[in-house]
């Protein structure tokens, strides 16, 4: 049965997840029985990270709290504990009390909440331009600096390599150099389509007539995967984002051989066009 | 001089039959349940669709649906239904029409026939858009797949064929009816109350009907106008969504959501009101803070306003905008704390009985808890960067409205019932459904927590190896919830079948509303004679 193989799969990896502690040896994508957030490959993605553990932190406390106060309440004051009840229905300070505590949380709250969101519009000093346009359904991306532009397709399940994860692998990945400022700018040729990558705290709507723009600093070199995130029709789900991180003698040797490629082609091209 | 037909017609002891009795009925009993009716079948269908999707997603790689635009349907046709044909239609439609006139010592809704029209309008609206489904729409594919939310340009230039317009009609429709619902709601209420019945000693459901009745009257006329810009924009060369021709397609999310999320506090709204109602009925003890609670909804419905593009923080609005809308949204949590609170304090001190309906309250209170904390990490714009359309916002908005809204709605249907058929259901299977309703939706919703955080995107219709296991024991969930519903449709069966007599007041001496008064079930026409409060 299918369904039991998938089972035996899911347990079994769920053991070793467990046996060895790796949870999150792969960075960049999610792993199997992932309980929180990717590994945070940026320092957008750092903040967004320990203020999320501050709020979950808050408000599993809060939900302990009410699930106490109900199951107190349960024990206490049920029919065979207490068969009379009281008429209370008033207690000025309690009211107040439970007003004016979630005020104050609320505030310590948003005091975090609103440097986090200005830390994510506070945009640095690029090093690298690039412009994202969503197509129904693939990324279209260009270096307008340097003259690249390329489409980016999903890989189908049955062309990808060993250890490339499926509906995440593209084509072409988006290169870029590691511990720089990366402006990227979307824009979008159809329907709305969002641009997401989890690991670098990024998500923007690539809306049709508009030019919006997105940045991140990778911090660490590898493969970071995101995925298309509004609905934009059938293949919705397959349209993913897949960005390189490498080093900077490597993003300049990468460039310069895309470019030399790009220039053979059009060579090759205006060749064809001339015979 | 009267005619004599006409003079009998006129009789307040007149009581149809048949054709005359449902098709032109003009009883607020009979109108609430067609109401009823409708919700259940609303609730079937919507919650078959759901059922396909887990099926779908219960395994990465494509399952039943051989196209994925099917899939992007059934996530449509789902979301349509369970607000507008299923929780709508239960709570102000059903519980509204029945309790709100007796519980206020009314003879009936204000204007009976607009009540009639109001129902009809929601049937074929139902019909309208179970006809999209048929209808082409995508190359290829049958139905709408643009979301309930309908984004345009997906909506527009994304969805050519008739599908989407039937859609766009049938809301017309649903909307209308709710208008006019609303403003029976409000002059009912705002006239017709029994002598001695001041606004501040009416029951909290009422108030609860009350607050929804004004969200409805304020947001539906601007989905009206926003879906009829659509419509322009899709068959008669309008340029409202359409950026290639001066429009712009945030125009519309702008409109949808001062629309929407008022109407998410539609849905919720009225169960804080049946919540309060069964709370101090199986408490034996009056509300606790009556006038806090009221006044709680009334704030939640004016801020609910002013929040809605919290809806929108990847859409690229500005920076400062969206720090208001993140401000703006924490402030709700306020009045909705008051309410978990005062709910707990009027258990406090009480005495109580955990039968089937208090179970539903029970449940109702700390899992609209747990939706109403992960509201507070999404209102964070900061965060919900990470988090906006992803399985968390899903699971969010599921402990809200999937067990918020459809607990208080069963909580409602096991109070109310007796009352309402005259008969008792039966306590076992009431309970057996409450706790197969309550594993499977936390079995559902709560790991997909985890794979939002993770960053599962929302509406996919296949998702990477990575995300199996969560969806795996998500599915399991939903399909132990609906195994609850059938208990739950077998239990009606069951208690029309068993015709066990209610008594005017099953629930003792904390039912202090107008209601159980009444004989169960109360006569056609009831407060010929109206009640006096003291």
């Amino acid at each position: 049965m299918a369904i039991f193989d998938r089972i035996k799969t899911v347990l079994g990896a769920a053991a070793i997840l467990a046996l060895c502690g790796a949870a999150y040896a792969k960075e960049g994508q999610p792993v199997p029985w992932q309980l929180g957030f990717q590994p945070a490959a940026s320092p957008i993605m750092e903040q967004i990270h320990s203020f999320h553990t501050y709020v979950t932190i808050i408000i599993t406390l809060i939900a302990l709290f009410v699930l106490g106060l109900l199951v107190y309440v349960m024990a206490r004051f049920n029919e065979k504990r207490n068969p009379n009840p009281t008429r209370t229905t008033h207690n000025t300070p309690l009211e107040i009390a439970w007003t004016v505590v979630p005020v104050l949380i609320l505030v310590a709250i948003a005091i975090p909440s609103f440097r986090l969101l200005f830390a994510q519009y506070d945009f640095p000093k690029p090093d690298l331009t690039i412009t994202a346009t969503g197509n129904q359904w693939y990324w279209s991306y260009e270096y307008p600096d340097h003259g690249i532009t390329f489409d980016s397709i999903m890989v189908p399940e049955a062309d990808l390599k060993e250890g490339q994860p499926r509906l995440l692998t593209v084509d072409r990945e988006v290169v870029v150099p590691v511990n720089k400022n990366v402006i990227v700018g979307l824009k979008s040729n159809d329907v709305i389509h969002d641009w997401a990558l989890p690991a670098f705290g990024v998500k923007l709507d690539a809306v049709p007539g508009r030019l919006q723009s997105t940045w991140f600093r990778a911090e660490r070199e590898g493969i970071y995967y995101g995925q298309c995130s509004e609905l934009c029709g059938r293949n919705h789900a397959f349209m993913p984002i897949a960005v390189r991180v490498v080093s900077e003698a490597e993003f300049a040797d990468w460039l310069a051989k895309t470019k030399a490629a790009a220039s053979l082609d059009d060579a090759s091209k205006m060749a064809a066009a001339q015979e | 001089m009267a005619h004599p037909a006409h003079a009998k017609a006129a009789h307040h002891e007149d009581h149809p039959y048949g054709i005359r009795r449902w098709l032109f009925s003009t009883n607020h009993k009979d109108i609430g349940t067609m109401y009823l009716v409708l919700a259940m079948v609303g609730g079937i269908v919507g919650g078959l669709l759901s059922i396909g999707m887990r099926m779908e997603l219960m395994e990465p790689g494509m399952q039943i649906f051989g196209n994925p635009e099917m899939f992007n349907v059934f996530v449509t046709a789902h979301g349509l239904i369970m607000v507008f044909f299923m929780v709508m239609p239960s709570t102000m439609g059903g519980f509204g029409n029945w309790m709100v006139p007796l519980m206020i010592g009314a003879p009936d809704m204000a204007f009976p026939r607009m009540n009639n029209i109001s129902f009809w309008l929601v049937a074929a609206a139902l019909v309208l858009l179970v006809t999209s489904l048929f209808m082409p729409g995508p190359p290829g594919t049958n139905g709408v797949g643009a979301g309930w939310t309908v984004y345009a340009p997906l909506s527009t230039k994304g969805t050519p064929g008739p599908a989407m317009d039937f859609a766009i009609l049938a809301l017309h429709l649903a909307g209308a009816s709710s208008i006019l619902g609303a403003i029976n709601f409000i002059t009912t209420i705002f006239n017709m109350r029994a002598p001695g019945m001041t606004l501040h000693k009416m029951p909290l459901f009422v108030w609860s009907v009350l607050v929804t009745a004004f969200l409805l009257l304020l947001s539906l006329p601007v989905l009206a106008g926003a879906i009829t810009m659509l419509l322009t924009d899709r068959n008669f060369g309008t340029a409202f969504f359409d950026s290639a021709h001066g429009g712009d397609p945030l125009l519309w999310q702008h409109l949808f959501w001062f629309f929407g999320h008022p109407e998410v506090y539609i849905l919720i709204i009225p169960g804080f009101g049946i919540v309060s109602q069964i709370v101090s009925t199986f408490s034996k003890k009056p509300v606790f803070g009556y006038l806090g609670m009221a006044y709680a909804m009334v704030a939640i419905g004016v801020i609910g306003f002013v929040v809605w593009a919290h809806h929108m923080y990847a859409a690229g609005i500005n920076v400062n905008t969206q720090a208001y809308f993140v401000f703006a949204t924490m402030v709700i949590a306020v009045p909705t704390g008051i309410k978990i609170f005062s709910w707990i304090a009027t258990m406090w001190g009480g005495s109580l009985n955990f039968r089937t309906p208090m179970l539903w309250a029970l449940g109702f209170i700390f899992l609209f808890t747990v939706g109403g904390v992960t509201g507070v990490v999404l209102s964070n714009a900061g965060v919900d960067r990470s988090l906006h359309d992803t399985y968390y916002v899903v699971a969010h908005f599921h402990y809200t409205m999937s067990i918020g809204a459809v607990f208080s709605i069963f909580g409602a249907w096991y109070y109310w019932s007796p009352k309402m058929t005259g008969y008792m259901y039966s306590e076992a299977l009431g309970k057996l459904h409450f706790w197969l309703m309550f594993i499977g939706a936390n079995l559902t919703f709560f790991p997909q927590h985890f794979l939002g955080l993770a960053g599962m995107p929302r509406r996919y219709a296949d998702y990477p190896d990575a995300f199996v296991g969560w969806n795996m024991i998500s599915s399991v969930g939903a399909y132990i919830g609906f195994a609850g519903l059938l208990v739950f449709l077998f239990s009606i069966a069951y208690m029309f079948a068993r015709k066990e007599r209610a008594a005017a007041n099953p629930w003792g001496v904390g039912a202090t509303t107008l209601e159980w008064t009444l004989p169960s079930p109360p006569p056609f026409h009831t407060w010929e004679t109206l009640p006096r409060i003291k």
